[in-house]
């Protein structure tokens, strides 16, 4: 049976802890529950959250499955070039949505991303994103169940249906009953578990190499090397760990891919629609980002320490893969106790991607595709009782996923990696949108569109073999690339073609066209300098940029 | 609501903003109290654990008493944020939020 060699010696104490967790996210459900009226309640919160509330959910959202085991595998594979993924291929982004973008959302009052297109361009062009956005949402969220079960089942003994079951049937409850603030208050009680099932690894982890320098020297000895602990040396080639040239870095993660994921996924950008006023909303993903930029430092050193302790990490298969960075390190430095906890944060981390899926998905199929399509004109009441059962079916559809997952684990990956593509043609339809006043309504449907499909057969083409490139990852910077540049000519040829929107129609969603008012329901407080959007941001890109000295 | 400055207006969106005054989300609880409650709970099974744990416990996390460190931690960062809430309690909802034609 594979994942034999990674049972956990739980005891009752560590159960008790998880199970204390179980019960307190089910409560934090049913508690949400009275603030439940509307349907701007149920899918928005009622836009009435904190924004140090909504920064952690946006951060936490992200910390599913592939985050936490996936960058600790990253860091054991490639080194220290993992922390790319964070300091140049997020912080940026979440920094440019937060000043840049989001007073178009949020002044909008438009209830989603994609409801964004049906006001800036027209209804195709809705429902082609509002379509894919809500297929990708289950699919992915199938993915998170399978990690999570497959997780469960490593490290605890759960057979996989049960653990399929029992983590689908508590993300169903507290979404279903406690709507997005019941997703909301558990994926900011997510973040603090999972840094605390993180944290003690991390530390003993670095006890047992000898501190950081320890660790340096253990590094340079590895099958790594030198280069594992540089993140831009030698990126004038592709001949360093991550197989990246600088350029590639740059544009393709830190430009394309990074703000195609982050400005345009509603399963991110939703946790900041839901803040109480513009300022909250601005901050969201700035306070997001500080998170961000300290995050690998639970799992890029896990990863390090699980690659210069664990002998043979790095397997094709079983139990020495590197995706087991972590579980592997807490199996061997763990006692009972803390490792109850960091079972915990585990399973906390991959609720929480699916719960993010999951409350984007509900949302976008009652607002845009079911009410703009199916049922239009119908009581608020109605779209609340459709937003619940919504939920309900993604839940169970992505139970489904969770099984064709477990037969095509790899293909599911691909998918996974699919979508993530999808999210450049968007990103550049998007950016155009906003600051090109003249971009037409037909010029958007077919940007998305053949951007889409770009990416689409350039990632079909180099899996059937067609073309070649030297990683998945190059792959993807390609795609990305070639897909934003589609989407920009497209745009320019089509639109002095056709006819464009009257300015009327644009106002609040177009850059100079006014109708965005950023001060109009500030708070008491909001005007201080450490709450500026504009200051925080900047901020945390400097670190950012600080944060690369030492590891040049 | 002020009218000079307005986004264009939507038939879909300004229906679920007209229900906005019904909203309940002001009878929201605040999530510092269970996260306040959740880590003071876990920090103090954390510590006891801590305090009776064996050598082979304290030998397999380095020499690190780390059930006793993580414990402590745990319990007084859960201490803070009921601090937190006790000395800044939730802001109360802006009125023109509440009663948009008032």
């Amino acid at each position: 049976m594979d994942g034999g060699g990674l049972r956990l010696n739980m005891n009752g104490l560590d159960y008790l802890i998880l199970a204390l967790y179980f019960v307190t996210v089910l409560g934090v459900g049913f508690a949400a529950r009275r603030a439940i009226r509307t349907s701007v309640d149920f899918f928005l919160s009622g836009r009435s959250l904190p924004a140090w509330v909504t920064g952690l959910a946006f951060v936490s959202a992200n910390l599913g499955a592939l985050e936490i085991i996936g960058m600790a595998a990253n860091g054991a594979q490639y080194g220290v070039m993992t922390l790319h993924y964070y300091w140049i291929g997020a912080v940026p982004a979440m920094v440019f949505l937060g000043i840049v973008m989001m007073p178009f959302y949020y002044g909008s009052k438009v209830r989603s991303v994609p409801e964004y297109l049906r006001l800036r361009f027209n209804r195709p062009t809705h429902l082609l994103n509002a379509l894919s956005f809500a297929v990708a949402q289950v699919l992915i969220a199938g993915v998170n169940l399978y990690a999570l079960a497959l997780v469960m089942q490593a490290l605890l003994g759960w057979p996989l249906w049960t653990a399929v079951v029992v983590g689908a049937a508590i993300v169903l409850a507290y979404i279903t009953i406690g709507g997005l603030s019941g997703a909301i208050y558990n994926e900011v009680l997510q973040f603090f578990v999972i840094l605390a099932g993180l944290i003690p690894v991390t530390v003993i982890g670095l006890v047992k190499v000898g501190g950081v320098n320890g660790l340096m020297d253990a590094v340079r000895d590895s099958k790594l090397g030198e280069a594992g602990l540089h993140a831009w040396q030698n990126t004038g080639s592709t001949a360093n760990p991550l197989g990246a040239h600088w350029l590639g870095i740059v544009f393709g993660l830190g430009f394309v891919l990074s703000f195609g994921y982050w400005t345009t996924n509603f399963a991110e950008v939703q946790r900041a629609l839901s803040a109480k006023n513009m300022s909250a909303a601005r901050r969201t993903p700035i306070i997001a980002a500080y998170p961000k930029l300290f995050i690998p430092l639970v799992t890029v050193i896990p990863g390090l320490v699980a690659l210069v302790t664990v002998k043979g990490l790095g397997a094709e298969s079983g139990d020495l893969q590197y995706n087991n960075a972590i579980p592997l390190l807490m199996r061997d430095l763990l006692p009972n106790g803390v490792l109850g906890v960091a079972v915990t944060g585990l399973l906390a981390s991959f609720m929480a991607g699916m719960a993010a899926n999951v409350s984007g998905f509900n949302t976008v199929f009652t607002y845009d595709i079911w009410q703009a399509y199916i049922r239009p004109g119908r009581s608020d009441d109605y779209y609340l009782r459709v937003g619940r059962w919504a939920t309900v079916g993604a839940v169970v559809v992505g139970i489904g996923t969770a099984f064709i997952a477990a037969g095509f684990s790899n293909i599911m990956n691909y998918i996974q990696a699919l979508f993530s593509v999808f999210n450049a043609p968007l990103f550049a339809t998007f950016i155009i949108g906003m600051f090109w006043k003249r971009m037409t309504a037909l010029a958007g449907f077919w940007s998305l569109l053949l951007g889409t499909l770009v990416s689409l057969s350039l990632y079909l083409l180099y899996k059937g073999g067609v073309i070649g490139f030297n990683s998945d990852l190059e792959e993807s910077f390609w795609g990305a690339g070639l897909a934003f540049v589609t989407a920009v000519v497209v745009a320019a040829v089509i639109t002095p073609l056709t006819a464009p929107k009257r300015d009327e129609e644009l106002r609040g969603l177009v850059y100079g066209m006014g109708g965005i008012d950023l001060k109009g329901d500030v708070l008491a407080g909001d005007a201080a300098w450490y709450r500026s959007p504009v200051l925080l941001g900047l901020i945390a890109v400097a670190l950012a940029a600080l944060f690369y000295i030492p590891v040049f | 609501m002020d009218n000079h400055s307005q986004p264009a207006q939507d038939p879909l969106i300004d229906s679920t903003q007209e229900e906005q005054r019904r909203s309940a989300a002001a009878r929201l609880f605040d999530i510092r109290r269970v996260i306040g409650g959740l880590f003071v709970a876990y920090g103090i099974i954390v510590t006891l654990i801590g305090i009776f744990d064996s050598r082979a416990e304290i030998d397999k996390a380095e020499g690190v008493r780390i059930n006793l460190w993580a414990g402590l931690s745990m319990l007084v960062f859960g201490l803070l944020m009921l601090l937190w809430q006790w000395l800044r309690p939730a802001e109360p909802p802006a009125p023109n939020e509440q009663q948009p034609d008032a």
